[in-house]
């Protein structure tokens, strides 16, 4: 065979090639992430808070090519890189599941304000990952903090606000290089006086609560309409609709391939969107700063809805007003999933503190929570709020070695992070500058992020 | 050991009228923090008697008449002083009916004085107290930057509440003149933190020449002032060098500068942000300025703030600096019990522990001039302590016995009662008929 023919005959084949793929191409915006490079590592004789409800003593992790290879007392080190965590305490990556990094960057000067699209009250067009700013100096800081994994959401301006994504906590230059593989979209939905304050001082819809839940039930009306039109043209029944961003999300939340989290703090209106949500047939997957979920604890739980909390925040605003320090301690003695959030770049550093705050004021009536019982509402329980719970969120053979060694309890204010490794690549040492990220903008700073360089 | 004589005892006795509380009380049986000079004390006996802390010591036996309270080996500190917030001048951020921490005219500033809108029956009051806080500064804030108002560098005076339920409850008035300057202080004033700063000066320039021709003032024989009568009134005792100017400041540039005019006016300082005065530490020890921060500010949230960090106030105190926590916006108001989480915190960037609970008892007593009165567990002080379940700064412990003033007050609040409610899920009643 010549060699221009030979040539040929390859171009031919990468040419059948792509053409094989074509169902494969690259959606836009597709996850880019590419795990740090990492070591075998053993993490040997710690006090490891599983993220299943298990706690294990004096035991060793193994970190291999990016997941958890094994845990347990006496793991054959072989080749593994091994550290001592005989005084620390091992659990999952902490999970933020209410984070607004990126999208209301520090610092934070009105051109970062990239949150919330109040042009409408229903703006399902429009998705958080568009704006993240991977330079935002809070992705550091919540590192030290133990977070590997959050969702960024649109702000809660608007009825529906649009799509979050959920990230791993590695920046990158741009958001599909942080993007969690696998991970389904959230669609953002809002309850309650901030939509009805922001259009009824305009004039316009929704100025009531009333507003808000026919604006939530006619859009539901329409995309439900588009997603029929949709599957009918797909069986050769009708002509397609154009292509509609906005309802193509909502049609996303029908099919069950986008999660809906609902900021929402009253336990009525909780109530009632799980009505609307039974109504359309879709599955709310979290409420969120839900101040009054232990009013409605039980329904919760029958709904396998999860309620995302924070400890105590109360009183900005008059849905906010019921606070309890308990709340999630009553949501989870109900059976239902308890989450602690932080919507905050300060609280996204210590979640581990807020689930403390629960935990002190819960023992004060006798609600005992142990420390293996609570690390599930900021590890397991986002996990599973995300759809992600079957790569991370727990320490189980298997999965994306996630994990942060802490320097003692994570429920001690003195607790301090003292490694993440995020698919088992070191990414944080507290004890090695080095290993640290620094972003573009904390550059030439006398500190970097806080600090934690 | 005994700390104190009867002698002394007696002696201050006489010296301080007798607060509201007729009870005598004995703690026994306690580990004392006393923030005073004694140190900590083991197996203390605290007696406490017409409202006032008459004696402290190991050992000591209480007195016939005292109802006896044993701690059993529990930590008792003073009570906590939240040294900035805006305590019982709002019940809900959101509704402005509530809000009366700013005002809209231009026609007070310095001598906007926050005491009188504060309520002591605030829902706040009650929460904060049940977590330990016993004294907080009220300040106010500066006019809403989301308001069209008119701006004003004076934002006016604070003043220390006693978080009791029993009057008087306003502790201190005019403890303290607000000023707020540097980045956000510079859009109140004309867009210039030169300008803002030029506004201070004349402030303080018109103060000094209205104490000087008072009467020729009277007498409209004098030249037009920058500010009101009633606003040059309130500035004499700053200018005086009596109360301090507390000042919202960042940036380091904007601290130097504010220590150079008070040095150049004589005038006390207290810094309140301050989230680079780090690095100038030792000026601020030099010059006597107080820093009252936030231990958790480590982002540069605005470019005053670009080199915060956790260990803030660690430097801080090794230098010499006194320091007090406030948390950020929701923790001075709802949130001011959260100062014990912001000292747990500084503690885990190296301040020592003790510092910390210094820089939430005695230090704000001590940086408004009030430690005389109390701050401290000392013989003669008013009596605010807490016993805590645990280690006070640690955020599975809690108060089980605050007391103000000599009293032991209520531990029930709004939320205390939400939770009693709505733990009773074997209830077949809807929860308002749940009693």
């Amino acid at each position: 065979m010549k060699r221009s023919t030979a040539l040929s005959v390859v171009a031919l084949l990468v040419l059948a090639a792509c053409e094989n793929n074509a169902d494969d191409v690259e959606k836009p915006f597709a996850s880019r992430y590419e795990p740090l490079a990492s070591n075998t590592t053993l993490l040997k004789g710690a006090t490891i808070l599983t993220g299943t409800g298990e706690r294990l003593d004096n035991s060793d992790v193994l970190l291999r090519d990016g997941k958890i290879a094994a845990l347990g007392g006496d793991i054959d080190a072989g080749d593994a890189t091994v550290i001592d965590a005989s005084a620390m305490w091992i659990t999952p990556g902490v999970i933020d599941v209410h984070s607004h990094l990126g999208v209301y960057a520090t610092p934070h000067v009105p051109a970062h304000s990239d949150g919330n699209e109040m042009s409408m009250p229903v703006t399902a067009e429009v998705w958080a990952e568009h704006a993240v700013w991977p330079q935002d100096p809070g992705f550091v800081t919540a590192m030290a903090g133990g977070i590997t994994t959050l969702q960024i959401l649109p702000g809660s301006g608007n009825l529906i606000g649009g799509r979050s994504v959920t990230l791993k906590n590695v920046p990158g230059r741009n958001v599909m290089e942080m993007k969690f593989p696998g991970a389904p979209y959230g669609l953002k939905m809002a309850c309650g006086e901030n939509p009805k304050r922001f259009y009824g001082g305009k004039g316009q819809s929704p100025m009531t609560r009333m507003g808000n839940v026919a604006g939530y039930r006619t859009a539901w009306i329409e995309a439900a309409d588009y997603r029929d039109k949709m599957a009918a043209a797909e069986k050769g029944k009708g002509e397609a609709p154009m292509r509609d961003l906005r309802l193509e999300t909502l049609a996303g939340v029908l099919d069950g391939e986008i999660l809906v989290h609902n900021h929402c703090y009253r336990a009525d209106e909780m109530s009632i969107m799980l009505d609307i949500a039974k109504e359309f047939g879709y599955r709310i997957s979290s409420f969120h700063h839900a101040i009054e979920a232990y009013k409605v604890a039980d329904l919760l739980a029958a709904n396998d809805t999860c309620a995302s909390m924070w400890a105590d925040w109360w009183g900005f605003k008059m849905e906010a007003f019921d606070t309890i320090r308990e709340n999630a301690a009553l949501v989870d003695r109900a059976g239902a999933c308890a989450i602690i959030h932080s919507d905050d770049a300060y609280e996204t550093q210590r979640l581990n503190q807020e689930v403390a705050k629960v935990m002190g004021a819960a023992a004060r009536v006798d609600i005992d929570i142990a420390p293996e019982r609570a690390i599930r509402w900021i590890t397991s329980n986002p996990a599973k709020a995300l759809g992600i719970l079957e790569h991370t969120g727990t320490l189980e053979v298997g999965k994306m070695a996630d994990v942060v060694v802490w320097n003692g309890s994570p429920f001690s204010v003195y607790t301090k992070v003292d490694r993440v490794f995020i698919d088992g690549a070191l990414t944080y040492d507290r004890n090695d500058p080095s290993v640290n990220p620094v972003t573009d903008f904390s550059l030439g700073m006398k500190v970097s992020a806080g600090g934690a360089e | 050991m005994i700390r104190l004589s009867n002698i002394t005892a007696a002696f201050l006795l006489v010296a301080f009228a007798p607060l509201a509380s007729a009870e005598t009380i004995a703690y026994t049986g306690a580990t004392v923090h006393t923030m005073g000079p004694d140190g900590k004390i083991e197996n203390a006996t605290i007696v406490i008697r017409d409202g006032r802390f008459e004696a402290v010591g190991s050992g000591l036996t209480p007195p016939a008449d005292a109802r006896v309270i044993d701690v059993d080996g529990r930590i008792i500190t003073p009570g906590l002083f939240s040294a900035m917030g805006r305590l019982g001048l709002t019940e809900v951020s959101a509704v402005p009916a509530t809000v009366d921490y700013y005002q809209s005219g231009t026609r007070f500033s310095a001598s906007f004085d926050i005491a009188d809108a504060y309520n002591h029956r605030s829902s706040l009051v009650a929460v904060n107290r049940t977590g330990g806080v016993t004294r907080a500064l009220t300040a106010p804030a500066p006019s809403d930057s989301a308001a069209h108002m008119p701006k004003q560098v004076f934002s006016g005076l604070a003043a220390i509440v006693q978080l009791g339920e029993r009057p008087e409850f306003i502790a201190n008035r005019a403890i303290a003149m607000v000023v707020n300057l540097g980045g956000t202080g510079s859009a109140e004033a004309s867009g210039s933190r030169a300008a803002a700063l030029l506004a201070m000066r004349a402030g303080l320039d018109d103060s000094i020449d209205y104490r000087r021709n008072k009467d020729a003032v009277e007498r409209g024989q004098r030249r037009e002032y920058s500010l009101s009568i009633e606003d040059l009134e309130a500035l004499q005792p700053v200018i005086a060098g009596q109360t301090p100017l507390l000042v919202a400041v960042h940036r380091e540039s904007d601290i130097e500068t504010i220590v150079r005019i008070a040095d150049d006016y004589g005038l006390r300082l207290i810094i309140y942000g301050g989230a680079e005065a780090w690095m100038v530490a030792e000026l601020l020890a030099t010059k006597n300025v107080a820093v009252i921060l936030d231990p958790k500010l480590n982002l540069p949230t605005s470019f005053d703030a670009l080199n915060a960090r956790l260990e803030s106030p660690a430097i801080l105190a090794e230098a010499g600096v006194e320091i007090s926590f406030a948390g950020d916006r929701r923790s001075e108001t709802h949130a001011a019990r959260n100062i014990a989480q912001s000292a747990g915190n500084a503690v885990a960037n190296g301040l020592p522990w003790i510092e910390a609970l210094e820089a939430i008892t005695i230090s704000p007593a001590r940086m408004y001039g009030v430690d005389d009165q109390y701050g401290s567990i000392e013989p003669g002080k008013e009596a605010d302590l807490i016993v805590w379940s645990g280690d006070p700064l640690e955020l599975t412990s809690n108060p089980d016995d605050v007391m103000i003033r000599g009293e032991q007050v209520s531990l029930v609040n709004r939320q205390t009662l939400l939770l009693e409610r709505y733990m009773q899920t074997d209830s077949d009643k809807p929860p308002a008929f749940r009693k």
